[in-house]
C-alpha cells in the first residue's frame, strides 16, 4: 500500500487539475511531513515523561503522578505553562539571529524524520545519500548554537555556545565515521536497505536477527558514546551546567523559544537512538517482520525506546565530565579507534578469503576496540578515583585534633 | 526540467556578489567570504554543466572536480582565517585598508 | 513590461517552483553578505547561500555534491568564519564603513561582470532538459570508483593538501606565549 499515489488519486478524484499537478504533489508532501512533523512534536511529550519517570525512579522517587494515568499529562501541563510565560527579548539582542536560532535548533532534528525507515515500506524519502544526510543534519543545530549563542548578546551565552559548537565537532567525527561501519558493509548509503540487509535467514524464514551489532560492536559502541555528546546527553551534558554556565546557549530564551530548544534536545536524543537502531540493531527487523509487515513499526519504535530508557538511565547514573576531559576523549580515544577500525575494517574486506573468514576478522577487530574503549575507560576512572580520594583526604588536623584544655577560659 | 539557463544566471549574481564582496568590502573576513561565493558559483556551474551534458551518468567530471572544489575551499578558508586571526593578534585590526605595512 | 533574459514557460514544474525558491534564497543570501554592517549577518547570509547552493545541486540531481556541500561548507566553513567573526570582534562593532575606498569602482566592475555575463549566456543555445538520470545511487559508485583510478593522484594530492592546511593553519593561530 502507497499512502502517497493514495493522497494524490484522492485530489483528483475531488476535482484537481491534471495540469496543476506539482500542486497536487506538493500538497501530499506538505501533508505527509505535516503529520509526521506533529507527531514528532506530540512524542516529545511523551520522551520528557519517560525521562522524569526513568530518573525520579533511580533516584528514588516516584516522579510526576497527580496529572491523568500515571502523571502522563504534567509534561501537558508544562508546555501549556511554558506558552503562556511572557516572551522576553533583551533589548541588544540581534534580533534576527535571536529569532530564527529556536528555529533552526527544531528543524535540524525534525529533518532527520524523513529517512528513518520505521517499517518496511516506511519510510518518508528514502535518499541514495540516506546516511550522509544524517550527518548533515547535524550542521545545522551547530549553527543554531551559534546563533542562540551570539544573537543573545550575552557573554555567558556566547561562551556556552562556543563549548557547544566544539564539542559537536568534536563528537561528530567518531560519530561519522562510525556509522560508515555499516555503509561499507551493506555497499549503500539508503537507511531501507541498510534495513534490509541485517535479516537472517534461516531457511526460508527471515529471523531478523543479523544485526549488525553482533558483528560491529566496536563500532556501535564508538556510535553510542558520540550520539551521548551529540545529543547533549549526561555524562556530555555541559550544555547545562548550571553551575558553570547557568544554562548554556539559551540562556536569555523564556517561553516558546526555551521549550523549541528544550524539545529540540529530546528529540535529537530519541532520533540519535532511532538511527542507531536503524544502523546497527536491526532497524524493523525482527522475528516474524517478513510475514508480519504491522510487526515492523513496533520493533523500531520498541528498540528506539530501549535505547533512550538506556540513555536515561546513563543520565540517572553517570556524573558529568568535565570539558577538558570531554576533549581529550574524542580527540585522543575515540578518532584514533575509529579510524583504525575503518581502515581494518576496509582491509580486510578486500581480502581474498571466504566471506565468513572476512565477517569473523571483521568481528575480531570490533572486539578488540570494545576491550580498548573499556580499557582505557576503566583505567581513567581509577586513576580518578584515586586522584579525588587524595584530594578529599583530611589534609589539615582539624577532624583529629584534640580538644582543648578548658582551664584558660576563666 | 529546469533550464540550463536559470543555473547560469544565478551562478552569475553570485559569482557578481562573491566578487563585489572580495573588492569592495574593507573586512578581510567579508573577503574571504566573498571567494566562498564565487567558488560556490563555479561549483553550480560545474554541476549544472555535468548534469546537461552528455551521458551524465558515465561523465562524472563535473561532480569530481566540484567536490576538488569543496575540499580545496575548506583547506584554503582554515589557513585564511588562521592568517586573518594571526593578523589580528599583531595589529589588532582585520581592516585591509590598514594593513599596509609593506607600502614602501 | 520588461522583456526578462529568459523565456518565462507558461505553467512552471515543480523542479522549476523548487528552483525559484531555492534561487531566491541563495539571491537573498549572496545579497545580505554583500550588503549587511554587521558582519555576523554576512555570515549568516552565507549560510543561507549555501543552502541554496546545496538545494541547486539537490535539484540537479547530484545528491551527493549537496549533501557533502552542506555538511562542508554549513558545517564546517561556515562555523570557521563565525568563530573568526568573534575572536576578531573589535572591528564588528566599529563605526566605519563595510565598504572600502575602491567599493565605487568595484560596484562597477562588478555590474558590467554580471550583465557581460548573462549577456554572453542568453546568446548560446543551450540545451533545454539534461538526460533522465534513473539510478542515482550508481552516479555515487562511479564517483567513488573515479576517485581510487582515474583521480586518485589528485584525490591523494588533495589529502596531503588537507592535511598540511590543518597542520599550517594551526601553526598560524596558535597563541605564542
Amino acid at each position: 500500500m502507497n499512502w502517497s499515489d493514495a493522497l494524490i488519486q484522492l485530489q483528483y478524484n475531488l476535482g484537481a487539475p491534471q495540469e496543476l499537478s506539482w500542486l497536487v504533489e506538493g500538497i501530499t508532501y506538505f501533508i505527509g511531513a505535516f503529520v509526521i512533523a506533529n507527531a514528532a512534536l506530540v512524542l516529545a511529550l511523551l520522551l520528557i515523561w519517560i525521562t522524569r519517570k526513568v530518573v525520579s525512579r533511580i533516584q528514588d522517587r516516584i516522579g510526576p503522578n497527580r496529572l491523568g494515568p500515571y502523571g502522563l499529562f504534567q509534561t501537558v501541563a508544562d508546555a501549556m505553562k511554558l506558552l503562556s510565560k511572557e516572551d522576553i527579548k533583551p533589548t541588544s539582542a540581534d534580533t534576527p539571529s535571536y529569532l530564527i536560532a529556536p528555529v533552526l535548533s527544531v528543524m535540524g532534528v525534525l529533518m532527520a524524520l524523513a529517512v528513518i525507515p520505521f517499517g518496511a515500506g516506511l519510510i518518508g524519502a528514502d535518499l541514495n545519500v540516506g546516511v550522509l544526510y544524517l550527518v548533515a543534519l547535524g550542521s545545522i543545530g551547530i549553527m543554531a548554537a551559534l546563533m542562540a549563542g551570539w544573537g543573545s548578546n550575552n557573554k555567558y551565552a556566547l561562551l556556552a555556545g562556543f563549548r557547544v559548537v566544539a564539542q559537536l565537532l568534536s563528537y561528530e567525527i567518531p560519530m561519522v565515521l562510525a556509522m560508515f561501519a555499516p555503509v561499507l558493509l551493506v555497499g549503500t548509503m539508503r537507511m531501507q536497505e541498510l534495513s534490509q540487509a541485517q535479516s537472517l535467514y534461516l531457511g526460508p524464514i527471515n529471523l531478523g536477527l543479523g544485526w549488525f551489532i553482533f558483528l560491529l560492536p566496536g563500532a556501535f559502541l564508538i556510535y553510542f558514546i558520540a550520539a551521548l555528546a551529540e545529543s547533549e546527553q549526561t555524562p556530555f551534558d555541559l550544555l547545562e551546567a548550571e553551575s558553570e554556565l547557568i544554562a548554556g546557549f539559551h540562556i536569555e530564551y523564556s517561553g516558546m523559544k526555551f521549550a523549541m530548544f528544550f524539545l529540540a534536545q529530546f528529540l535529537n536524543s530519541f532520533f540519535l537512538g532511532a538511527i542507531a537502531v536503524a544502523l546497527f540493531l536491526g532497524g524493523w527487523q525482527g522475528p516474524f517482520a517478513g510475514q508480519v509487515p504491522l510487526l515492523g513499526p513496533i520493533y523500531f519504535l520498541a528498540k528506539t525506546f530501549f535505547i533512550y530508557v538506556v540513555i536515561q538511565w546513563i543520565k540517572g547514573t553517570f556524573p558529568r565530565v568535565r570539558i577538558d576531559q570531554m576533549m581529550q576523549f574524542a580527540w585522543k580515544v575515540l578518532v584514533p579507534l575509529v579510524l583504525a577500525l575503518i581502515l581494518a575494517q576496509m582491509i580486510i574486506m578486500k581480502l581474498p578469503l571466504p566471506g565468513w573468514i572476512n565477517s569473523l576478522l571483521v568481528l575480531v577487530a570490533n572486539i578488540a576496540v570494545v576491550l580498548a574503549v573499556l580499557n582505557i575507560m576503566g583505567n581513567y576512572f581509577k586513576r580518578e578515583q584515586v586522584r579525588s580520594k587524595r584530594a578529599f583526604a583530611p589534609k589539615s588536623l582539624i577532624g583529629t585534633m584534640q580538644p582543648v584544655n578548658s582551664s584558660a577560659g576563666d | 526540467m529546469v533550464p540550463l539557463t536559470w543555473y547560469l544566471i544565478l551562478a552569475a549574481f553570485m559569482f557578481s556578489s562573491g566578487l563585489f564582496a572580495a573588492l569592495g568590502r574593507r573586512n578581510a573576513i567579508a573577503v574571504l567570504m566573498g571567494i566562498e561565493l564565487m567558488l560556490n558559483a563555479a561549483n553550480i556551474n560545474l554541476i549544472a554543466f555535468w548534469r546537461y551534458g552528455v551521458t551524465p551518468t558515465q561523465n562524472l567530471d563535473g561532480q569530481i572536480f566540484a567536490l576538488f572544489v569543496i575540499a580545496v575551499a575548506a583547506a584554503e578558508v582554515a589557513v585564511g582565517l588562521a592568517l586573518i586571526i594571526s593578523v589580528y593578534r599583531n595589529r589588532r585590526t582585520v581592516n585591509l585598508d590598514d594593513l599596509d605595512i609593506l607600502k614602501g | 513590461m520588461p522583456e526578462l533574459p529568459f523565456p518565462l514557460p507558461p505553467l512552471p514544474t515543480a523542479p522549476q517552483v523548487v528552483f525559484i525558491m531555492i534561487a531566491v534564497l541563495a539571491v537573498i543570501g549572496s545579497l545580505t553578505v554583500v550588503l549587511a554592517r554587521n558582519l555576523f549577518h554576512s555570515a549568516l547570509g552565507l549560510v543561507a547561500a549555501f543552502f541554496g547552493a546545496a538545494g541547486v545541486y539537490i535539484v540537479a540531481e547530484a545528491e551527493f555534491i549537496g549533501v557533502s556541500q552542506v555538511l562542508v561548507y554549513v558545517g564546517a566553513i561556515s562555523t570557521l568564519i563565525t568563530f573568526a567573526i568573534m575572536l576578531t570582534r573589535g572591528m564588528m562593532f566599529g563605526a566605519t564603513s563595510p565598504r572600502n575606498r575602491q567599493s565605487g569602482t568595484a560596484a562597477i566592475i562588478t555590474a558590467l561582470t554580471f550583465v557581460v555575463l548573462v549577456a554572453l549566456m542568453r546568446g548560446i543555445p543551450w540545451p533545454q532538459a539534461g538526460e533522465p538520470i534513473t539510478d542515482g545511487q550508481a552516479i555515487i559508485a562511479g564517483l567513488g570508483f573515479a576517485f581510487v583510478n582515474q583521480y586518485v593522484i589528485p584525490f591523494l594530492l588533495l589529502a596531503m593538501l588537507l592535511l598540511v592546511a590543518l597542520a599550517g593553519a594551526i601553526m598560524l593561530a596558535r597563541d605564542r606565549k
